[in-house]
């Protein structure tokens, strides 16, 4: 300083203790001012972590069932076909380059009881399907016990549960030999699906070979549905030739779909949650902010002696502003990182719950830590000027 | 007495002995109507002077003692603190010279609640820029000057009512300020108590501390060498070292 006199100095440690006097004295009221913040964080980071630990699963969902298989099915209703493909439409499907396998299934009408002599008619919604040894391959799904359709077994009166149909019958595994009344005829259940992630219908129904269908049920064994998986690379090509294919007369007769779109559908769905979620976050992180700004503005009209005696002191009005937005700040990150904390701890349990591996996107995290940050910035800051302005004559009077 | 400061000068002016001095100093707050708190009041006080300022109630001595302690500045007339001449310096220039070169007592202590004594009385040299462990050495000895080293580390709000002043008394110290001013600082407190910090104040004073003392008790104002009468905002009377 040109006139000799050294400046007031506060070093940065000191101003962050002097910032952190009033949270220690004020513990509860400075928790409570946090909260907000740390609900608003909490609710953004959680639903970020949710989206992304979902989408994680998804896509781990998708890489293990391919997103290759497409379904042509035959259409029912007038005008909208018989419900049967032509004959020929499994073979001239196999013919398209890039189809690497089908896979027939054929609806059998016919009901299956538990036992014979349950009435008819309480059929638990479960269908019959004659089906190709291929279709468990073909829809990536897996057995829960026993076994699934083979060469021999197809020829044979045995049949295989889906999942709900497995359920809705008793029948968990087939340990023992398991019976059931299926077309008025013995069934022997040889195995239990799981799940079909890609063919919810099949859940819901008893398969048999083609075989059996024709020998023991009299069924003509003609496709009603085909499962067709094709070189990812020309999915969409193979999609725009499938219905001509099948039927060449009545192309539009024919249903095509992908259903791993099914699922893709519903992870876009969730979306628009995030984004409500992500909204009511924002909404919580504003009424924190606006709680700090008041408890600040409390704090100053408080502490109005301290400020006189710091500037007696010989605090300039920048380091009175210094520690009052420091103040503000400690409060706001330490609901950000309060927040981001129990983000984390919702998004893992609902995560562990769900099977997901929990994800937390590092920019939820950062992200989350920065607007804290910006929050307490913008509240501390007219409660910080305020202080700075005021006089120190009137600062020590007020005592 | 003699107040030869020249009218604008920066440097403090060496060897003149002088560390406060007041020419033709006027408060007036700009209230409707406005208030004349102090009007043409002239003194000047020399290194190792212990003053007392007395005055009723209303007649100007918080104002002046402001005025001294560089908290505000006068409407009219020259200020000089330290050599510094109040008119040539900047708001901040004002912290710097508060942070090194003046320590105040309050009536009411004014100290920082959840603060030990130790670290209130530290805090006196919180911005000069001394590093924390200095800050605290000289904290400790400044608290054993004021005869309180067995409570340094209690928190200071919880001490007595004598004990606090006398923290607040250190805390003004502890910088080695060219001047301590001192506002009312028995009027918290019991006879008993009051005595002993003006028994600790001239115990201090005979180190070499030079203090302006402000109360409104006659008694006290009058045992100090020097006394000051301030009424209606004008000196009333100057004993002169006596
Ligand atoms: N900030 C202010 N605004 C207006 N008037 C004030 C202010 N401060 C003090 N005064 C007035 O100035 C006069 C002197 O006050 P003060 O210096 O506090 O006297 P004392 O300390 O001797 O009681 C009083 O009349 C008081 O009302
Ligand atoms: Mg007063």
């Amino acid at each position: 300083m040109a006139n000799g006199l050294e400046p007031s100095r506060l070093h940065s440690s000191d101003a962050f203790r002097t910032a952190a006097v009033g949270l220690q004295t004020r513990k509860l009221r400075a928790a409570l001012s946090a909260l907000g913040i740390m609900i608003g964080i909490a609710a953004m980071v959680g639903v970020l972590g949710l989206s992304e630990s979902s989408k994680s699963d998804l896509l781990a969902q998708l890489d293990r069932l391919g997103t290759n298989l497409l379904t042509v099915q035959a259409g029912t209703g007038i005008g909208l076909g018989s419900g049967e493909l032509p004959d020929e439409a499994a073979a001239m499907i196999a013919r398209i380059g890039p189809v690497e396998t089908t896979s027939t299934v054929s609806s059998v009408s016919a009901s299956v009881y538990r036992t014979d002599y349950i009435p008819e008619g309480e059929t638990g919604g479960i269908t019959v399907q004659a089906v190709d040894v291929n279709l468990l391959d073909t829809l990536a799904g897996s057995v829960a016990d026993g076994k699934f359709l083979d060469a021999a077994t197809s020829a044979y009166p045995t049949a295989v549960l889906g999942s709900v149909a497995a359920e809705r019958l008793g029948i968990a595994d087939v340990t023992g030999t398991q019976q059931i009344w299926l077309g008025e005829q013995w069934f022997t259940v040889i195995g239990v699906l799981n799940q079909f992630e890609l063919n919810p219908d099949l859940d819901r129904a008893a398969l048999i070979g083609f075989g059996s269908a024709a020998d023991y049920l009299d069924h003509d064994n003609v496709a009603t549905s085909l499962l067709v998986r094709a070189d990812p690379d020309y999915i969409d090509d193979v999609m725009g030739v499938l219905s001509a294919t099948a039927n060449p007369q009545n192309p539009e007769e024919v249903q095509v779909a992908r259903p791993s779109d099914a699922l893709e559908a519903k992870e876009a769905a969730d979306d628009a949650f995030t984004a409500l979620f992500l909204g009511l976050g924002a909404v919580a992180l504003l009424v924190g902010g606006v709680g700090i700004a008041n408890v600040m503005v409390i704090s100053v009209l408080e502490r109005r002696s301290e400020i006189g005696l710091r500037r007696a002191l010989g605090a300039t009005k920048r380091h009175v502003a210094v520690q009052f937005l420091g103040e503000a700040l400690l409060l706001s990150v330490a609901g950000g990182i309060g927040g981001v904390a129990l983000g984390w701890l919702v998004t893992g349990v609902y995560a562990n719950i769900k099977g997901w591996a929990t994800l937390i996107p590092p920019l939820a995290i950062g992200g989350g830590i920065a607007a804290a940050l910006l929050i307490g910035a913008i509240a501390g800051l007219y409660p910080a000027i305020r202080a700075a302005r005021l006089s120190p004559t009137e600062a020590l009077r007020s005592a | 007495m003699t107040t030869t400061m020249s009218a604008g000068a920066v440097a403090p002016v060496p060897g003149a002995g002088v560390v406060l001095s007041l020419h033709g100093v006027t408060k007036e707050y700009p209230t409707t109507p406005p208030v004349r708190a102090l009007q043409g009041v002239d003194f000047a006080v020399t290194e190792g002077e212990l003053v007392g300022v007395v005055g009723p109630s209303g007649s100007g001595k918080s104002t002046l003692l402001h005025i001294m302690g560089t908290l505000d500045r006068p409407t009219a007339g020259e200020v000089t603190v330290a050599g510094y001449n109040l008119a040539d310096l900047s708001d901040k220039d004002l912290s710097a010279l508060r942070s090194r070169h003046i320590g105040f007592v309050f009536q009411q202590f004014h100290l920082l609640s959840g603060y030990t004594a130790l670290d209130n009385v530290a805090d006196g040299l919180l911005y000069t820029g001394m590093n924390v462990a200095t800050r605290r050495g000289l904290a400790h000895r400044a608290l054993a000057r004021v005869g309180l080293e067995h409570r340094l580390d209690h928190v200071a709000t919880k001490l007595s009512g004598g004990e606090r002043q006398r923290v607040a008394v250190a805390r003004a110290l502890v910088g080695s300020p060219s001047i301590v001013l001192a506002d009312e600082p028995t009027g918290n407190l019991d006879s008993k108590n009051s005595d002993a910090i003006v028994d600790l104040i001239r115990q201090i004073n005979g180190d070499g501390v030079t203090f302006v003392v402000i109360t409104h008790n006659r008694e006290i104002a009058e045992a100090f060498p020097r006394t000051i009468g301030l009424r209606d905002g004008q000196i009333e009377y100057d004993s002169g070292v006596r």
